[in-house]
């Protein structure tokens, strides 16, 4: 019988899995070094916040497993042997294969600064990095402060995670708003008001320098671009992710940024197949980039090889892009695209809450007035809709005008679409 | 996380420890809580009404005070830091310590109130003596271990709502269903049956106690004898209460589970709800999620809510005919008509819902099949002493297991280990009932919102009936399920915004062979052709 074996038991790697013994009974060996059993990564911060505890984390109940008939094996994978078809752990014990995937997943970016390898500076992405915090700032008698480097979603988890144990953060940020290479002006704007009104001492348009240690080789403070010297006991690096295939870098499967994959998210080497976050796109899908660390995405990936493998060969091919995220209070969902900097087709519209909590932004194309994406800050809107909404390349002033249609809000909650139309209507008549 | 010990401190983490306002609160709170333990030790207070009113004002300012505290420097939104820290919420020893503490309350409150003070010549005496002249304020009669124990009741919906509401104030759902909850606790189950005990000051009037609200069979007792004579003996306004008994069950609750889904009730009227969603909120994450436990509720809610039916028609049964002016219905016309009733609803179901019921209609066939083996029994042996079938030795059992150890004792004693809702989830014949409805016959759902779920559990955690959530949003299928309550908390907690509850068309509400939105339409399809 074929045998599948799965580097990673992230969502990428763990959706392989399911489809594969959904659609066929070969034998799967999932393999992780980070935990026995899957579990949400995006959920670890609640683990460290208390909302919840690390079981909850987990999926599926622990006997799943064995009722599906995957193994789960702990290790960790030096080499993979594409000769042999075989993998070698770091006990220097060996698995053969016949079909691998790799979905190795992320590791958080390290840029080269001085002290980045120093006691108490880490990263946020493993089960082993959430232990590592509740060493490195446990409480606020450990950690007096700390830093965090690089305004992206991670550093605002971070910083939202620190402060329910009253840790003082201070956050430098490159850009000149909030993850201001991703949200258009307004939009980041709104976000950083936000993580400021939670006492966040956040740094705009400020970079780290350079990391100073003391004697017993632990992070003292750290130096920022303008020269100002933070005292600190921890630096939490969430200046992004990059693919974790260092271990594949001496073997013969093709690697750039990632582990370089066809459409049908095969490697140079048949029989070998890369998904999620560790995967390159040699021709990336429309807009998107060769690189994507989304949650969604690895799951899609993870659906469409295990098709490829039981026989149904399937390009990946993912729809209207979609992505979500929470900034301490405000909820934040995303359909097709809104870029930071607009493109030359590209016109927002924004609405703004008077509160300041609330924002909407769509991105409609100047010439045709189709729609092309929505930005939106504490208002839930539904997927399917807008899904179709852009696929279909609705109007602006309808989609606009039947927004309610497209409300994910729950019951009761008061409604600002009749003010996001007047606000339209009423920049219509400007122009 | 089992490597890092993050508890050595002896000072506790900063975010357990309590602020100023909140030791403040909890000595004003445990003052007024004192004065009812003292008067449960017998100190005589000389001022009943002034010391009473002093311990009320005290408990609800303390919970009050405790809850501003708590939230008053923190912006609205989701506020569960450090749950699974402290020591009353996660199973820790002050959880334990209530734990107890609780459940002595009630063993003494069902099977002891004389040490409560309760006395049946002369005036009552210790915590029962303490609450005379309040039950004399509203009824006009001394108070019972019972008027104690509402009044508690009350105290504590409307203390822990206030809090509730502050913890929640930026969900309007949570805020109108706890107005809604704290408002039929104070009016339905309190104030009204107390005010209406003052008509049956006149000789006409022989209504019994009657919170409008409590519908059969969660008040399994609505049908005795001793309140149906006294319905009947109260002339139209005595018959009216006990149409409207009978009409609350067959058909003002099924419209509308029909339109609202067992919420309207479960989270927005009832009073053992109001509290779980009240005082409970604490213990909500207790609840046990494993597919296990799912399995025992099934089985355990549904044979009480056979026992149920069971022994209120027993004890129907057991009265009818001894007065024919009183009763019209005789015995056998009574039994046959539960029979032919039961069986209509059944082939009902299994007519039109089977797609819906798929493998559980073995266990609807098995639940209806003992229904009318018992009626058979009933008739066969009324009057003999078959234990089983002795009306009498049926409703002292169901009283004492189900009524007082399984909704008192266990339900709310054990809050603080097992979570909220044990009663509703486990023992409620009620919310049994309702649950058939809202999974065959209603328009209620949750909604997943497309591809957005990333699996983080805080859904499935938060769900106080131990529902799962999370199984369902992962696979972008609605959840229509017979044990949610509504209370709305797994949408409230959704970092992602992926979960709404709603009421819309019937159609397609099941929807088990969803996909996840966001990949291109073959692989959808594919996908599909694979379930």
């Amino acid at each position: 019988m074929k045998h599948i074996a799965i580097i990673g038991n992230g969502i990428a790697g763990i959706t392989t899995a399911r489809h594969i013994r959904k659609l066929s009974d070969y034998k799967i060996t999932v393999i992780s070094a980070e935990s026995k059993y899957f579990f949400s990564r995006t959920a670890l911060m609640y683990v460290y916040m208390g909302h919840m505890k690390f079981e909850h984390t987990q999926p599926y109940e622990n006997w799943f497993w064995e009722k599906n008939n995957i193994d789960l094996k702990e290790g960790f994978v030096t080499t993979i042997n594409t000769a042999e078809k075989k993998l070698i752990f770091a006990d220097e014990s060996t698995l053969t294969y016949d079909d691998l995937i790799i979905a190795t997943g992320s590791k958080p970016n390290k840029f080269g600064w001085p002290g980045q390898d120093l006691e108490g500076v880490q990263g946020l992405y493993s089960k082993q990095d959430l232990e590592l915090l509740e060493v490195n700032a446990p409480n606020n008698k450990v950690c007096k402060r700390a830093v965090i480097v690089g305004g992206g979603l991670i550093g605002v988890e971070l910083a939202e995670m620190l402060h329910t144990r009253k840790i003082p953060v201070t956050f430098l940020v490159r850009d000149k708003d909030f993850w201001g290479s991703v949200l258009p002006t307004g939009d980041a704007n709104l976000i950083s008001r936000h993580v400021k009104s939670h006492h966040v001492d956040l740094r705009l348009e400020t970079e780290l320098k350079e990391i100073i240690g003391d004697e017993n080789g632990r992070v003292k403070s750290v130096i920022t671009s303008s020269g100002e010297e933070i005292l600190c006991d921890m630096v939490g690096l969430t200046a992004g992710v990059s693919p974790a295939i260092d271990f594949i870098k001496n073997s013969e499967i093709d690697t750039g940024k990632g582990v370089k994959v066809n459409k049908y998210l095969e490697t140079n080497i048949p029989n070998i197949y890369a998904i999620g976050d560790c995967a390159e796109q040699l021709e990336p899908t429309g807009l998107r980039k060769p690189v994507e660390a989304v949650w969604y995405t690895g799951r899609m990936m993870g659906e469409v090889v295990a098709q490829t493998i039981c026989g149904n060969k399937t390009a990946y091919n993912p729809g209207i892009w979609f992505n979500s995220a929470k900034f301490f209070d405000i909820e934040y969902q995303t359909y097709g695209w809104v870029w930071a900097k607009p493109k030359e087709y590209e016109a927002h519209f924004s609405w703004e809450h008077p509160n300041g909590e609330k924002r909407i932004t769509f991105a409609y194309h100047k010439t045709t007035n189709a729609i092309l994406g929505v930005n939106t800050f504490g208002i839930r809107l539904d997927h399917q809709t807008f899904d179709k909404w852009i696929s279909e390349e609705k109007n602006i002033d309808f989609v606009v005008s039947n927004l309610e249609e497209a409300n994910f809000d729950p019951e009761f909650f008061r409604s600002h679409f009749k003010a996001i139309k007047k606000a339209f209507q009423h920049q219509l008549q400007l122009a | 996380m089992n490597t890092v010990q993050r508890n050595m401190s002896l000072s506790g983490e900063p975010p357990v420890a309590l602020n100023f306002i909140q030791k403040l609160s909890v000595i004003i709170g445990m003052f007024g809580l004192g004065i009812l333990t003292l008067a449960i030790f017998n100190v005589n207070f000389p001022n009943k009404t002034l010391w009473l009113s002093i311990s009320l004002t005290s408990m609800i300012f303390g919970v009050s005070l405790f809850s501003y505290g708590a939230y008053q420097h923190k912006h609205s939104g989701i506020k569960n830091d450090a749950v699974w820290f402290k020591s009353i919420s996660s199973r820790g020893f002050l959880a334990w310590l209530l734990g107890i503490i609780l459940t002595g309350f009630y063993i003494v409150l069902y099977f002891y109130p004389q040490f409560l003070g309760l006395r049946s010549e002369g005036g009552n005496v210790g915590l029962i003596g303490l609450f005379d002249p309040l039950s004399e304020l509203l009824s006009g009669n001394p108070a019972s271990q019972w008027f104690v124990y509402g009044t508690l009741y009350t105290i504590a919906i409307l203390a822990f709502g206030i809090k509730f509401l502050w913890k929640y104030r930026h969900n309007r759902y949570e805020v109108l269903r706890t107005c809604s909850v704290m408002f039929f606790q104070l009016a339905f189950a309190f104030i009204i049956p107390e005010l209406m005990a003052r008509l049956n000051n006149s000789e006409a009037y022989n209504i019994p106690y009657y919170d409008l609200k409590n519908i059969w069979p969660l008040s399994y007792y609505n049908f005795d004898q001793y309140r149906v004579d006294g319905f009947i003996s109260s002339g139209d306004i005595g018959i009216a209460l006990l149409l409207f008994g009978i009409a609350s069950i067959l058909v003002i609750t099924p419209i509308l589970t029909y339109f609202y889904g067992k919420r309207w009730y479960c989270s927005w009227v009832c009073g053992c709800g109001g509290l779980a969603e009240t005082s409970g909120d604490a213990f909500r994450q207790l609840s046990d999620k494993s597919l296990k436990a799912w399995k025992i509720e099934r089985w355990l809610v549904h044979t009480v809510l056979v026992f149920s039916v069971l022994m209120t028609v027993a004890v129907v049964h057991s009265y009818l005919n001894y007065d024919a002016s009183k009763y019209w219905l005789n015995k056998d016309v009574f039994l046959l008509s539960v029979a032919v009733f039961l069986s209509a609803l059944f082939a009902v179901i299994w007519i039109f819902k089977k797609d819906e019921l798929q493998k559980d209609a073995r266990y609807g066939a098995i639940g209806f099949i003992s229904m009318i083996i018992g009626l058979i029994g009933i008739h066969y042996f009324s009057g003999s002493n078959i234990f089983i079938f002795n009306p009498e030795t049926l409703r002292k059992t169901y009283s004492f297991l189900i009524g007082s150890i399984f909704s008192g004792v266990i339900g709310t004693g054990f809050y603080p280990i097992l979570g909220s809702r044990v009663w509703c989830r486990f023992g409620c014949p009620m919310a049994a009932i309702l649950g058939l409805q809202q999974r065959l016959f209603s328009k209620f759902r949750i909604t997943t919102n497309g591809g957005q779920c990333i699996s983080c559990g805080n859904c499935s955690t938060y769900c106080e009936m131990g529902i799962d959530v999370r199984a369902y949003a992962q696979k972008g299928e609605n959840i229509v399920r017979a044990s949610c309550v509504g209370c709305g908390i797994c949408s409230a907690v959704c970092p992602r915004g992926v979960l709404k509850l709603e009421n819309k068309t019937p159609k397609g509400r099941i929807n088990s062979d969803a996909v996840l939105l966001g990949n291109d339409v073959d692989l959808l399809d594919l996908i599909k052709q694979n379930k």
